[in-house]
């Protein structure tokens, strides 16, 4: 029987670290995401894990510390936020190049400036060309089963590549909900023990990690991470059935809510899905209008085939972005997706909304808007605000 | 009680409105409920204007979207009735909670001038907290008040909770567990004469 608790998502995400008992946690403070450090020291100082916390004196230096610890061959996690992640980028990119399976809680926060605390997608999806695996949540309860599988992702012998376990600050992080927890038994064995096949003090097995490559050995490092994120696909819907075997839950790449005849649809990541299902929800119940959600979970990688199978055949889609990329067109969220239905030759009308930016808040009633400019695109055909921003203050 | 129900806090950092907040979500869970307990955050400094909000329902919730049209508000500081509109979004039959020594009268020609004919409780948190407790924790008086107006959870449930809550956190404190558990039932008896004079007056 699963343990019945009511958490924030901090609070959930220390918990799962808990259960996991990881090796080593490097970690540096920063809002929204220094609960989860703060609680692991009072694991470890209160005798529940026997983590190693390494005190540093930066994020970069976090982010060093882990791949340090990952390559000498043990288990390894860290979390932080926003520029906090922003100063490991270097680092970022030597645990994936590095195949190392550090695994990362990221508490998603806009990144500075002006200078902000609250949620939003830009420090994630700066980073989403960095070689990690990313997988977001809706809840607080989707954050923790996330976490516990991320570590079985991240050491699959056919992926070793870093995993990042994205939520939305102050939403979920700071916001205490219902959640459901496994027990400590179960929890180990679904996590089981890292035994890597090659690690640096393996004292048999002499090996140099992350060394000087020239020309000739540089685009074969990076052939090889494309095929460790490749098999990720497989290894990640995997590890979702053995979960759903221990808990009832069940992931994928993404959730379809309302999804079997919708013919308005909104793609988007996070937190605020939980609003659009009640969007989709109400007006499902008032009007019988067919709208629908399709909410991605894993982004790296990207589920392009997937996507564009569920969305191909839809008379309108809007796709919200949560973070910004200055293309001065689209978000990142919407240009893969378009490029995804392109590859389809998908007919359907599509726009791309950015929203929540530096924490702005999204309502039901915008969600319904949405689907209402959705209906009408249908009709008319003519794409007015190809690029809107929801919420925002006009003078 | 309707089955979801909307609660929004308004205190100043560091009163411990996110607190009372999370102490609702957590009595409400213990009843078998869903529940969101979740604060706003502006600008992070020491008593700053803050905002904490609950949504207590039987049903699973999925919203992550702030409160705007609340069935209650708890003002945990009166200092703030003069600068915020407390009531703004407040549902017609909803109620105000205040935490102040003034008179309900008072509170109501105070909050007049935001259009709010509602009902209206208050509860003197400092005097019932120093009587009880012989110090001043806000916490216990509203949490007891906004559950007795909002019904959110029965009163026979709520004070069993929290007993065992106290013995829980208090367990090298015993003595301060009586203390509390008097305050939240003084809580009771005055709301329960508001609650008659509210009806009066409606």
């Amino acid at each position: 029987m699963a343990i019945r608790e009511r958490l924030s998502g901090n609070e959930a995400v220390a918990y799962a670290i808990k259960q996991i008992n990881p090796d080593v946690m490097p970690a540096f403070p920063i809002t929204p995401s220094t609960e989860i450090p703060q609680y692991v020291a009072n694991y470890i100082a209160n005798g529940k894990v026997d983590t190693e916390f390494i005190h540093v004196e930066s994020e970069h230096s976090a982010m060093s510390a882990a791949i340090g610890a990952s390559a000498a061959g043990a288990r390894v996690v860290t979390a932080t936020s926003s520029c906090g992640m922003a100063l490991m980028w270097e680092e970022l990119y030597v645990a994936a190049s590095d195949r190392l399976p550090v695994v990362m809680a990221l508490v998603n926060r806009a990144l500075s400036g002006p200078i902000n605390i609250n949620a939003d997608h830009s420090d994630s999806m700066g980073a989403r060309d960095a070689g990690w695996i990313q997988i977001y949540a809706e809840s607080n309860q989707e954050v923790y089963d996330n976490f516990l599988q991320a570590y079985p992702i991240a050491e699959h012998e056919a992926v070793h590549l870093p995993v990042m376990i994205c939520q939305d600050g102050f939403i979920t992080s700071h916001g205490v909900e219902n959640i459901l927890l496994a027990e400590d038994e179960k929890v180990k064995e679904f996590v089981g023990e890292y035994c890597p096949a090659h690690y640096l003090l393996h004292e048999k097995e002499p090996m140099a990690v992350g060394p000087y490559a020239v020309s000739n050995y540089y685009m074969e490092t990076k052939r090889g991470q494309r095929e460790g994120m490749k098999n990720a696909r497989r290894v990640i819907l995997e590890v979702a059935e053995r979960f759903e075997r221990m808990t009832g839950r069940k992931y994928g790449f993404f959730e379809e809510y309302r999804m079997e005849d919708a013919e308005y649809v909104i793609v988007m990541i996070g937190s605020a899905a939980g609003t659009c299902k009640a969007a989709v929800d109400r007006i499902r119940k008032e009007s019988g209008k067919k709208v629908g959600l399709l909410k991605i979970r894993v982004f790296r990688p990207f589920p392009e085939e997937e996507l564009a199978q569920a969305l191909r055949d839809r008379k309108a889609i809007a796709i919200l972005d949560r973070s910004e990329m200055f293309s001065a067109t689209s978000g990142p969220l919407g240009a893969e997706v378009r490029a995804a239905l392109y590859g389809a030759k998908s007919q359907a009308e599509v726009v791309n909304y950015f929203y929540g930016l530096g924490g702005r808040d999204i309502t039901v009633e915008d969600f319904e808007e949405v689907y209402t400019k959705l209906e009408e695109l249908a009709k008319t055909h003519v794409v007015k605000d190809m690029y809107a921003y929801i919420g925002l203050r006009e003078r | 009680m309707k089955n979801t129900v909307e609660i929004r806090w308004h205190g100043r950092g560091g009163q411990g409105a996110k607190t009372a907040a999370l102490l609702l979500a957590d009595v409400a869970f213990k009843t078998g409920k869903y529940v969101q307990g979740f604060p706003e955050y502006g600008p992070e400094r020491m008593g700053a204007p803050i905002t904490a909000y609950n949504r207590i329902s039987g049903d699973k919730i999925t919203i992550h979207s702030n409160i705007y049209a609340p069935d209650y508000v708890a003002v945990v500081d009166d200092g703030l009735l003069e600068s915020i509109d407390v009531t703004q979004g407040l549902k017609k039959d909803g109620a105000v909670i205040v935490n102040t020594g003034r008179s309900r009268e008072e509170i109501a020609s105070q909050l007049k001038r935001y259009g709010w004919k509602g009902s209206i409780y208050t509860v003197d948190a400092r005097k019932i907290s120093l009587d009880a407790l012989g110090r001043y924790y806000p916490n216990s008086p509203m949490l007891a008040a906004v559950v007795a107006v909002s019904g959110v959870v029965s009163p026979d449930e709520f004070l069993q909770e929290m007993k065992d809550s106290f013995a829980h956190k208090f367990a090298k404190k015993p003595e301060v567990i009586e203390g509390n558990m008097k305050a939240l039932e003084m809580t009771f008896e005055t709301l329960a004469e508001d609650k008659k004079a509210v009806k009066k007056s409606a």
